[in-house]
């Protein structure tokens, strides 16, 4: 046993090989730390370049605001499904495919809108589940199974409505909705008296002419950042604050690992796909709300752009690492990024360009971090 | 040693496994104690693997007996060996390095604690069992919030085996535990293997190195070609006479000879 007895000696006090790392390593190892930065840099550039084009005054923070919002929203879906392992690609289609069937159920066949939203919820989450057991019992990766959805549902989306009302796009939905009791849960407005008073207090606009005069232009939070701000605070608890959060770390992080120890890797797994489904159909509710009308080609390339705000939020396309307020932020950024060009009066095709560009930021910094945790070289 | 008073925790009797036409193993028989550490050497390929996979639920022997406490026992999964006691640290198959070693430790079974009608996960009882169970080791953490991925490989085998030994294990299994360390890493290791063998657990020790395993071992037995070559107590045999049963005993002499004694 002399070798063991050594050991024992040699097993150190204080492990000296470990360098202390710095705080700037540390606070770099933080997923979200890059999207701090980049909201950062986001906001002072375009209150240095865009101050007085309206952006930061009521309607345009509202502007921005809800265009984030609407990012973020099927950015937790696809922070938590990717932190679990997986992806999903037919998000978009989803939620064209959402709005097209609460169109239908509500103008055309006349049921209650709420029905019609429950109903869609239910369905959506079921082809989530069906997207989720496919890629856990063949085995398949993830991207080519939603990859096989986003045809799927994109394909009903256009040939339902077409084949009803012989067209791609079904109105009447406000008209339908008036006195629903759910539809303003998605499609309303709160805090309005605060607004009023805003107004009152001169804080504020109020229109000048018009039937709504006197009004104030911003006359509510809507819903739908309601919605994102709800999702982004109940996602991140649950990811950090609790089992099933490990669950999820652990499912995308090492799945035979995490299996050994008897997680029920599939079951997170399946659920994921599920969030994310009824992700997508909140996003879908609110936009059909807004506008009144459900089209075929709505969300198109939303699945991409759910996956780039995640990135950019610090999580790993491999798995089993992520932050859902970094997803937020990632979100955030999105939002004011593609509304202040706007704003700036910038041609809104380069907006497709800054997306790349920061894409391919956020990727390296994240392969970057992720050498620091795990030591690879 | 204390360990032969007492009976065998688990008892493997006569066990063979085929995969289809080839024979991994073919009757080995094999027992653990309470407070030993029995060694289960072998060359490539001779079936030590398969052997503890049987041991420990993941394959079902083709025949043969396992008793575990003097009862027969048939695990249908890994989980109802892990239940009944029995622990398997996998080399590879450990640990997650991007969580943190507490997230580690924890995983599958995370204490909670409620909040009104939400349970979340008992974050502080958890950080301090895993700083506390890790300096039992030996190893002080910098940190519970450090990701697994930054300790050295003796280190993350160390946390798996802390991890098995607080939740109750009565028997560890340790497959090649050291085979990628280095000199002082598998110091460590061994003198956790020995930590862990004092306070009653039985310890199946997997290895191809016949020093490691002399280190800390009370019994030895040697695997060839799905074989036991028999079993050695501790101080009855010497690291030559181990290193040729490995090898199947001839061939070991002549190499050694031409190698002139390194092997
Ligand atoms: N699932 C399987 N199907 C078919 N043959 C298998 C299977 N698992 C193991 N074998 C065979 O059984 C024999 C023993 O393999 P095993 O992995 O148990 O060896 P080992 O002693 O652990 O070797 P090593 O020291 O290299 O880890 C090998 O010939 C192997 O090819
Ligand atoms: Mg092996």
């Amino acid at each position: 046993m002399s070798e063991a007895g050594q050991g024992a000696a040699l097993a150190p006090a204080k492990d000296e090989r470990v360098k202390e790392i710095s705080g700037f390593r540390k606070a770099l190892i933080r997923p979200e730390l890059g999207a701090i930065v980049g909201t950062i840099a986001v906001f002072v550039f375009f209150i240095a370049f865009a101050a007085d084009s309206g952006m930061f005054n009521a309607q345009g923070i509202l502007n921005w605001s809800t265009v984030s919002a609407q990012f973020m929203i099927i950015a937790v879906g696809a922070c938590m499904l990717m932190i679990a392992g997986e992806f999903d690609l037919s998000v978009g289609s989803m939620i064209g495919f959402a709005g097209m069937s609460i169109a239908i159920l509500s103008v055309t066949l006349q049921w209650p809108v709420w029905v019609a939203i429950l109903l869609t919820f239910a369905l959506c989450i079921a082809v989530g589940a069906l997207n989720g057991w496919i890629v856990v019992r063949t085995g398949l990766p993830s991207f080519i199974v939603t990859l096989a959805f986003l045809f799927i549902l994109r394909g009903f989306t256009i040939f339902f409505p077409q084949l009803i009302e012989r067209q791609t796009i079904i109105g009447g939905i406000s008209d339908a909705a008036e006195g629903d009791w759910l539809a303003p849960v998605f499609g309303g407005k709160i805090l309005g008296f605060v607004f009023d008073w805003l107004a009152e207090m001169e804080m504020i606009a109020v229109f000048e002419r018009g039937t709504r005069a006197g009004e104030p232009i911003v006359d509510g939070i809507p819903m739908l950042i309601v919605w994102a701000l709800a999702l982004v605070a109940v996602a991140h608890v649950i990811l950090t604050r609790t089992q099933f959060g490990n669950w999820v770390f652990a499912s995308g992080g090492d799945a035979q690992a995490a299996r050994y120890v008897g997680v029920p890797v599939n079951r997170v797994k399946i659920l994921m796909f599920m969030f994310t489904a009824f992700c997508a159909c909140v996003f879908a509710t609110c936009q059909v709300m807004e506008f009144g009308s459900a089209g075929a080609d709505r969300g198109l390339l939303k699945e991409f752009e759910a996956i780039i705000a995640v990135v950019i939020g610090g999580a790993l396309l491999t798995g089993g690492y992520g932050s859902v307020i970094g997803a937020a932020l990632g979100a955030l950024i999105f939002g004011v990024v593609q509304q202040g060009l706007f704003f700036a009066g910038v041609e809104s095709s380069l907006f497709r360009v800054f997306l790349g560009v920061i894409l391919l930021f956020a990727v390296i910094l994240n392969t970057y971090i992720r050498r620091i945790i795990t030591g690879e070289r | 040693m204390s360990a032969f008073d007492h009976n065998p925790i688990v008892e493997m009797k006569d066990i063979e496994k085929h995969f289809g036409p080839v024979i991994a193993l073919n009757g080995v028989s094999f027992d653990v104690r309470p407070g030993e550490c029995h060694c289960l050497l072998g060359d490539n390929g001779a079936g030590k693997s398969t052997f503890i996979k049987t041991m420990s639920g993941v394959h079902k022997p083709t025949r043969g007996e396992i008793l575990f406490e003097g009862r027969r026992m048939d695990f249908a999964s890994p989980r109802d060996a892990m239940e009944a006691g029995i622990a398997t640290v996998y080399q590879d198959l450990a640990m997650i390095p991007l969580m943190s070693v507490t997230r580690n430790f924890w995983m599958g079974r995370e204490p909670v604690k409620r909040i009104g009608p939400m349970k979340f996960m008992d974050f502080r009882t958890a950080n301090e069992v895993t700083m506390e169970e890790m300096r039992k080791m030996g190893i002080n953490l910098r940190s519970p919030d450090q990701a697994v991925g930054t300790l050295s490989g003796g280190e993350r085998q160390t946390v798996a085996i802390a991890r098995a030994v607080y939740f109750g294990a009565k028997v560890l299994i340790l497959d090649e535990p050291t085979s990628a360390l280095g000199v002082r890493q598998t110091a460590n290791v061994l003198a956790t293997i020995d930590k862990v063998r004092k306070t009653g657990i039985g310890i199946v020790f997997i290895t191809h190195n016949v020093r490691h395993a002399l280190a800390v071992g009370d019994r030895f037995t040697v695997l060839n070609r799905g074989k036991t070559l028999g079993t050695a107590q501790r101080g009855q045999i010497t690291p030559e006479e181990l290193q040729d049963l490995m090898a199947g005993g001839q061939e070991m002499v002549e190499l050694e000879g031409s190698l002139g004694g390194t092997v």
